[in-house]
């Protein structure tokens, strides 16, 4: 390996970090003696998933990551500090350069900015935060809260801090006639508790999966039309048989909890008040498709669900349903769970597993496709939080149970992150093909019976819709048909007060920020879009057209596919006027 | 190239670089292929990301080594010890592959017995690497579905150069690990056209295509074709040659694009030599030292863009080069300077064009037989032998060896023994210099020294922190370096992968740093290799003189 370190010295807290993160496989190269050195190619190789690990280690225990601390961290890995350097400046969380002792993080996304800062700023004051540096951040995933921040704090973990204050609690409801299904256990079970989950039907599934066999498990995700939640409705179990025919000896399944489309929180949800669910899910996915290595990727912005989940790894692997040989099935499996650090790309799957391998959160060409060439190049099953918590239902209660909620061709229920000006926000459970009438109106309509301007439906990536489109059944379908999308269940509303230019124009911002920069029509046309909605002139549009088009046929990934997507609506519905 | 000659009969690497880029198992020998050979290492890599596991043998802890799943620090000239304790542990693991074995190679029985005496232990004692390493490295050769040895002048350079071959081609033929593909023995070479100028005949002993000069029948049909008479003995290596210059027995040379002025060992020795002829010619493209002697100069063309005609790399793969630019000044191509020169001797060669040339070749090297200038052009490259012209070129060399019945003669196996390097270390000399490259030069500089680099640091001494505590210099002082042939003065770089006992330099910058006046001048009987890469120094600091 041609690495080229630098002179500058790590502290005492960069190495004891580093060494948390390394101390367990022993550093890239070892002297055996003076004549025997074990190193090379493969053992950096194979220690490179652990970059990120050890850069959130630097981060945290000296809140920045500096030069010193970098280079040991590369000769500890075997990885070039140029590129790790490339890596640490690829996230927003990690500071290349020195940073306050304290930096907080306020949203000032779509959901949050039309609220306005004073109540986060209340609660960040009675925090004792009131003085320290902010930086605005995007969307944090707290919609159906007053506002919310995240704290980095020199030596300490990543802290959360959230409105909640009398009437602005969040509502998580189901409006499903058989009961709820996902959010079955939210509410009633204790979250950081085996015990309490496996009260209340927790594992059953698993059982049911090792007695029936992973073949039968596939066909009954197959059969039940399992389409994914994340926002791009693939078919779960295409992906899952793909998989399942690769003889690798290693496979993996990873649950993506990278959950950053503005104005969605569902998944967060569900993680942080039924983390041993997805747990179960992962596993049993594992089972049906013969995987051997289990992943959670959640955002570094989440840290409930983060530590929630992670307890709930500790507590399966505990009691033996993770590891060797699971409730004596032969089968071994266990997962990891790795945190991200504050990219909204590492949300694309192949970004993903760039981001979990030690690289820059890039997405990857397709094909190959993950099923053959995923995670470390080896077949690979990713699935959204939410499509994984409809698996224990299927297999618990059958195809036909699954196939009674929603449409033939969208089954199931569906999770919505109502947000904005709306009564109740909050996370709602219905059968797909639910209105968006029926689903405003459960959520007690617009919020101070002001007069509804625009929605936003599907979150950033989605478009603006008016009251046209309010009797549309939500299924994958129909809004297909319509020219709209479902995304990832995002339903902001906007009422006459909402400043629509601030709106769109923070929609702009967004992508450009967010864009990895890696193909050109994205990297340059989300900026593009920021300079037209921040200019006085008016729009052009064949221009904006010409430019939407260019993203969209000539970008990699669904980032810059669907950038021009909010703005395109805003356009045709003519808001910004 | 005497080594492998022997072995299997024809002095080349045995395999393809698109081999190597499939391998197992890579063993990279007394190579610092990561500079010496940048663009070779390039396919290297690939090897490794495709899985295969490397091991590096080399007293330095190289860049190449920082590659290796394993680096083995021997002692300086410890190869065939190493080499033989391998053998003897894959026999005593019945890890050998015996039917490879016994129905392609001559002489196991006597190498079984013959590597008996170097054990594990006696290994280790020897070249100070662990037992438990060596034993690994063996085993891991031994059973990877396909293994490949490489190496470079860290095998060659030595007085013992042939024999440490020998002693690997052992390990191939033990295993079975040559013949096949992704299996084989690679010398790397240091030039685009090392592997022509061998294949064209300026070897002493051989005609264009390896032909034998001692044998009457290959000689007639060159003769036959070139209308003279063509010697019967062979000629003089380069060492031999010198040897020559100095009892008065050779009184003109001509020298063709070589710097032996700067680049033999003992070079003061050999400067003397070079100014005692009574005729020297050498043909450049630039000024050299060796220039500076001559009483002819011949200005030459440049290799590359300024000549028609072809090379041939490592892999044995003959390609077309072609002139782009006409040379400046009075500078003609070689060819031309050899038209000239017979025409002053009387044969007018006038009527030939240098494909006319390069299809006489093809009609007496049968080797060569198939590639045409039109075929060389069309497939981008043929790898010899290809004997005519619906023959595709060979990928890798000996796949006789595995034909029912075996194709040609056994290979066999040759008994060598370790012999200490000639300049030993004492009390006086204690420290051992070994050479090698680095990236951004080239040889004696003469074709890179001209160009900037940002990372060259010049000829220093490398030493590790140990020896300079222990000669009591410190990073970048400037100190008298001495052998038992001369002194000179050098900079001392502290590198911190160095072993400690062991001193080293690059030789790119001749004039500044004249290494070769502490180098011995030991070779090969074998090859004519001089030992540059074991030499007794001691190191003095400058104010103490």
């Amino acid at each position: 390996m041609d690495l080229k370190v630098g002179t500058d010295q790590a502290t005492e807290a960069e190495i004891a970090a580093v060494e948390t993160v390394v101390g367990a496989v022993g550093p890239a190269v070892v002297l055996q003696s003076d004549r025997v050195v074990v190193g090379g190619f493969h053992r950096s190789a194979e220690r490179r998933h652990l970059l990120l690990p050890g850069l959130h280690a630097l981060q945290q225990a000296n809140g920045w990551i500096s030069p010193g601390g970098l280079q040991h961290l590369c000769t500890e890995l075997g990885v070039p500090p140029a590129e790790a350097y490339g890596v640490a400046t690829f996230y927003d969380m990690l500071a290349t350069e020195i940073a306050p002792d304290v930096v907080v993080r306020r949203c000032d996304d779509i959901g949050c900015r039309t609220q306005g800062f004073d109540k986060i700023d209340t609660t960040l004051g009675a925090a004792g935060l009131g003085g320290e540096h902010v930086e605005d951040s995007p969307c944090l995933g707290l919609c159906d809260h007053g506002g919310a921040a995240v704290v980095q704090r020199k030596g300490a973990p990543v802290e959360g801090y959230r409105v909640v204050a009398g009437a602005n609690e969040p509502v998580i409801e189901s409006h499903l006639a058989s009961g709820a299904r996902l959010l079955a256990r939210v509410g009633k079970v204790d979250p950081s508790s085996l015990e309490s989950y496996i009260a209340e039907s927790g594992y059953q599934a698993l059982n049911t999966a090792i007695e029936q066999g992973p073949d039968a498990i596939v066909a009954s995700i197959s059969d039940a039309g399992l389409r994914g939640r994340g926002g791009a409705a693939f078919p779960a179990g295409i992906k899952w048989r793909g998989m399942a025919d690769q003889n690798q000896s290693r496979k993996h399944v990873v649950a993506n909890a990278d959950e950053s489309e503005p104005g969605t929180f569902k998944d967060r949800v569900l993680m942080e008040h039924d983390p041993f669910a997805l747990v179960e899910s992962l596993t049993v996915t594992g089972f049906a498709t013969g995987a051997t290595d289990g992943w959670i990727y959640i955002r570094g912005e989440y840290p409930l669900a983060i530590e929630r989940v992670r307890n709930a790894v500790v507590e399966a692997r505990r009691s033996g349903l993770l590891g060797r040989d699971i409730l004596g099935s032969g089968w071994d499996f266990d997962i990891e769970v790795r945190v991200g650090a504050g990219a909204y790309i590492c949300g694309e799957e192949t970004a993903l597993f760039n981001s979990i391998e030690g690289f820059r959160g890039e997405p990857r060409q397709k094909p190959p496709f993950p099923t053959t060439h995923g995670l470390f190049n080896e077949p690979t099953v990713i699935n959204n939080v939410e499509t994984l918590f409809n698996v224990l239902d299927i297999v618990n209660y059958g195809v036909d149970h699954f196939r009674s909620i929603g449409s033939e061709a969208s089954a199931g229920p569906r999770l919505f992150c109502l947000s904005g000006a709306v009564a109740r926000p909050g996370v709602y459970e219905h059968p797909m093909g639910v209105t968006l009438r029926q689903v405003i109106a459960a959520a007690g309509g617009v919020a101070h019976e002001a007069q509804l301007k625009t929605i936003l439906l599907g979150g950033a990536a989605g478009s603006f819709v008016n009251d046209s489109v309010l009797d549309l059944p939500l299924t994958f379908e129909d809004t297909r048909s319509a020219g709209v999308s479902l995304g990832s269940g995002v339903v902001m509303l906007f009422d006459e007060t909402a400043n629509m230019a601030d709106i769109v124009g923070r929609i702009t911002k967004f992508f450009s920020h967010e864009s990895c920069g890696q193909c050109v029509p994205c990297r340059i046309g989300t900026q593009r879009q920021v300079e037209m909605v921040g200019s006085d002139e008016p729009i052009d549009r064949d221009l904006f057209d010409d430019l939407a088009a260019v993203m969209g046929d000539a970008s990699i990934c669904g980032l810059g596919h669907t950038a021009a997507s909010a703005l395109r609506s805003a356009l045709d519905l003519e808001l910004l006027s | 190239m005497v080594g492998l000659a022997t072995v299997f009969g024809a002095g080349g690497g045995t395999s393809s670089y698109e081999e190597i880029e499939q391998t197992d198992c890579i063993l990279l020998w007394g190579s610092n292929a990561r500079e010496a050979h940048p663009i070779f290492f390039h396919h290297l890599i690939k090897g490794i990301r495709n899985g295969a596991k490397m091991y590096a043998v080399d007293p330095r802890r190289t860049s190449s080594a920082k590659w290796a799943d394993m680096w083995l620090g021997l002692e300086v000239g410890s190869d065939i010890v190493l080499a033989n304790a391998i053998g003897r542990e894959i026999i005593a693991a019945g890890l050998a592959n015996r039917e490879f074995i016994e129905r392609a190679t001559d002489g196991f029985a006597a190498y079984e017995s013959h590597v008996d005496s170097y054990t594990l232990d006696y290994a280790e004692m020897i070249t100070k690497i662990p037992a438990e390493a060596i034993r690994e490295v063996a085993h891991a050769y031994a059973k990877a579905p396909t293994a490949q040895i490489l190496w470079t002048l860290g095998i060659t350079e030595h007085a013992t150069g042939s024999d440490n071959v020998f002693s690997l081609c052992n390990l191939s033929l033990l295993t079975g690990h040559v013949g096949r593909w992704g299996s084989g023995l690679v010398p790397l070479r240091g030039q685009n056209n090392v592997q022509g100028g061998g294949d064209m005949g300026s070897l002493p002993n051989k005609l264009p295509g390896f032909a034998d000069i001692t044998d009457v029948q290959a000689r007639g049909r060159f003769e036959e074709v070139w209308g003279v008479p063509v010697p019967s003995e062979p000629g003089k290596h380069l060492t031999l040659m010198f040897e020559a210059m100095e009892q008065g027995e050779l009184e003109a040379v001509w020298v063709i694009g070589e710097n032996p002025a700067d680049s033999e060992a003992d070079v003061s020795h050999a400067r003397k030599l070079l100014s005692g002829l009574d005729t020297l010619i050498v043909s450049d493209i630039v000024m050299t030292r060796t220039v500076e002697l001559a009483d002819v100069v011949f200005p030459a063309a440049a290799g590359w863009a300024e000549t028609d005609g072809t090379v041939t790399s490592s892999e044995r793969r003959v390609q077309r080069v072609r002139k782009a630019l006409n040379p400046p000044g009075e500078a003609v191509d070689d060819i031309e300077i050899l038209v000239r020169m017979a025409k002053a001797m009387g044969h007018d060669w006038s009527n030939m064009d240098n494909e006319a040339w390069w299809d006489e070749l093809r009609s007496l090297s049968p080797m060569h037989g198939g590639m045409s200038y039109d075929r060389l052009e069309s497939s981008g490259g043929l790898q010899w032998p290809c004997p005519d012209e619906d023959h595709p070129g060979t990928i890798f060399l000996h796949a006789r060896l595995w034909a029912d019945p075996v194709g040609g003669p056994r290979a066999p196996f040759t008994c060598v023994d370790w012999v200490a390097p000639a300049d030993a270390l004492d009390d006086d000399f204690p420290l051992r210099l070994t050479t090698g490259r680095a990236l951004d030069s080239y040889n004696t500089g003469v074709q890179s020294g001209s160009m900037n680099s940002p990372i060259r640091y010049g000829d220093t001494l490398d030493v590790s922190q140990l020896d300079a505590d222990r000669f009591d210099v410190t990073d970048g002082e400037r100190v008298l370096v001495s052998s038992r042939r001369g002194s000179i003065e050098m900079d001392v770089r502290i590198v911190g992968d160095m072993s400690p006992g062991l001193a080293f330099t690059t030789f790119h910058f001749p004039e500044k740093v004249d290494i070769n006046l502490l180098t011995i001048d030991a070779w090969d009987p074998k090859s004519g290799t001089a030992e540059f890469k074991a030499t007794a120094i001691n190191v003095t600091k400058l104010a103490e003189v």
